[in-house]
């Protein structure tokens, strides 16, 4: 178990346990009653730490190395899966995946940014940034699910699209405006999930849908907190106020109105029980589904644009003529 | 809505009262290092007259340069509001309040309907002065309204873009914009009604991200910074040196990211003939 700096009370707690088991293996004396004990305690710690985390916190839970990523959902929700590679044009970009799936009886297409979950892993999926064959191959998988009418489902966790030199020679901007234009007006629903990280132009490149929820130990931001920080603070040290600055957590998301709700993780968060979170998560996208496809294409798309119309705030400067009215 | 109201009781605000340099002051190109009077530069389409390096100029002096004459400033009554209250070293509304200071304008975008050689066009143009051109709500508001406007009236649009991108102390706010206008944008192609994109230094990040490479046409100034990422995160990402014109307007026009690149001396005549092409059928 990896645990980060704030859940360290429940790490000492867990090592007390391990050696109490071990004292209990051993023989002679009856630990079961210290056992419980312990497990109580550690249930009440971890409900105290997440009951109450910071916008920090939450972004190193995205990123906590245990947390479960796009193709660990689609196995554990998908009866079947067929991925399918390449955006026809380049290559195939590794950081994101998608293909067919059946999700009990519901067809899909689904897709979204993949990290590795070793060192070599990481690497072949580049840390979950993807270049614009990533975005292309989403675009072009998307407009499969239109031709077939099927529903398109999205999960975001990036730290951002690639900044490199080839992924502007290919036209990284020009890949994520392409997939904001065509997803504004898909026939079919596209209903999205930030699973993990949703940073910047990298997020939304996946993320215009009729509906986006965030799972509960998520954020969602123009920028990370990090590079906020070395830009705002021209300092890389005050990361923390830059995540509570850029309110970046789901509550705040869903408070703006800037997604449409936020899905409960496990207690512990989704890299406690990843099983339970993906069927927390299958759920939870099923009832949304049967409720988007009940709607026709037209009505979706109007309520798509007039959603995404109205983001925003801003005031009405007082004009003499308007003071009159 | 704002625009409608204003231009019914005919306010029209033409050329902000801005105050232009006198001409007895010298410009001292930062390129070629030349100086010359500021009359020269300006009559010289505010390019250094040594060089051709294209000076960053305003929203005003794109419409005075673009429209013939008189044009009608239209929703012009948007203000940003310092919602989340966000501060780093300074807060968020005191840097509003700088630049509002600084530039006299209300935000970083300022949107007009005028004629260019006759033809009706609605241009929504960008200041860099202010914050850097970035994209909040305002600006993503106006492009809005603009849309809404040219799909009224049937008025072909151009948005002219010099931004470093999203708005950060709007935070997720500001990467909506990116959703909102590309959303928006699709309602103008569906109605048959020409966009023109037209890039100038620098224009990157959430901004090129969205409306800037949509358009049915997209052009840029010469050598202006054009990208995704800026070159700096890409250096430091990559930690490998540049090469040479990377990110340039002829980076991307040779990687089939433009149509063309055009000296500021030939805007006008180039949009103008654009604009031939696209004949927009009349509102009803
Ligand atoms: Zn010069």
């Amino acid at each position: 178990m990896v645990f980060l700096e704030f859940e360290k009370p429940l790490e000492n707690l867990y090592q007390q346990l391990d050696k109490i088991k071990q004292v209990g293996e051993a023989g002679d004396i009856d630990v079961s009653d210290k056992i419980g004990e312990l497990e109580k305690k550690i249930k009440q710690t971890r409900k105290d730490i997440y009951s109450n985390l910071t916008g920090w916190q939450k972004v190193q839970l995205s990123r906590h190395p245990e947390r479960p990523y796009t193709m660990y959902y689609i196995n554990q929700m998908c009866k079947k899966f067929v991925e399918l590679h390449g955006d026809r044009y380049f290559k195939d970009d590794k950081a994101i995946v998608g293909g067919l799936a059946n999700i009990d009886g519901i067809n899909v297409v689904i897709m979204g940014h993949q990290k590795g979950v070793n060192t070599k892993m990481r690497q072949y999926r580049n840390f979950g940034m993807a270049n614009p064959e990533g975005y292309r191959k989403a675009l072009r998988l998307m407009k499969l699910a239109e031709r077939f009418n099927l529903p398109v489902v999205t999960l975001i966790d990036t730290p951002g699209a690639y900044p490199g030199i080839e992924a502007e020679e290919r036209g990284q901007a020009e890949a994520i405006a392409r997939n904001l234009f065509e997803m504004a007006q898909l026939k079919v629903p596209i209903l999205c999930y930030v699973i993990g990280e949703g940073a910047s132009g990298g997020a939304i490149g996946l993320g215009l849908g009729d509906r986006v929820y965030m799972l509960e130990n998520t954020w969602y931001s123009v920028i990370s907190p990090e590079s906020c920080s070395s830009i705002l603070w021209r300092s890389w040290d005050y990361k923390e106020q830059a995540a509570e600055a850029l309110k970046l957590t789901p509550d705040h998301m869903s408070e703006f109105g800037i997604i449409d709700g936020i899905v409960k993780e496990p207690l512990g968060g989704a890299h406690s029980l990843p099983d339970e979170m993906a069927k927390l998560l299958k759920r939870h996208l099923k009832k949304e589904l049967s409720e988007l496809m009940e709607l026709s294409p037209e009505d979706r798309i109007k309520a798509r644009i007039n959603k995404y119309s109205t983001m925003g705030v801003y005031s009405r400067k007082k004009t003499t003529t308007e003071e009159k009215v | 809505m704002g625009w409608f109201k204003r231009l019914k009781d005919g306010i029209i605000t033409s050329t902000k009262d801005k105050k232009e340099a006198p001409d007895g002051l010298w410009y001292k190109c930062g390129r070629c290092k030349e100086a010359s009077t500021m009359k020269e530069v300006r009559e010289n389409f505010h390019k250094c007259p040594h060089c051709n390096y294209h000076i960053r100029i305003g929203s005003h002096d794109y419409f005075d340069l673009i429209f013939d004459g008189k044009y009608e400033e239209i929703i012009d009554d948007l203000l940003a509001e310092d919602f989340l209250e966000f501060t780093d070293l300074k807060s968020y509304k005191e840097r509003l309040e700088a630049a509002k200071k600084k530039t006299e304008l209300d935000d970083s975008m300022s949107v007009a309907v005028g004629k260019v050689n006759k033809q009706p066009l609605v241009i929504a143009a960008m200041d860099f002065s202010f914050i850097g051109g970035s994209m909040g709500s305002v600006m993503g508001e106006k492009i809005s309204l603009a849309i809404d406007y040219c799909l009224e009236t049937h008025t072909p649009f151009m948005i002219i873009s010099k931004s470093g991108g999203a708005r950060m102390m709007e935070s997720a706010y500001s990467l909506m914009q990116m959703a909102k206008t590309s959303a928006k944008l699709t309602l103008l192609a569906q109605a048959q009604i020409p966009y023109f994109s037209f890039l100038t230094d620098p224009t990157t990040g959430g901004v090129t991200a969205s409306f800037a490479m949509l358009g049915d046409v997209n052009f840029a100034e010469p050598e202006a910074l054009i990208g995704f990422a800026g070159p700096r995160v890409i250096k430091e990402t990559i930690k490998k040196d540049l090469p040479e014109g990377f990110q340039r307007s002829e980076f991307l026009l040779d990687h089939g990211f433009l149509d063309f690149i055009v000296d500021r001396k030939d805007l006008k005549t180039r949009i103008s003939d654009m604009l031939s092409f696209f004949p927009v059928a009349a509102a009803t």
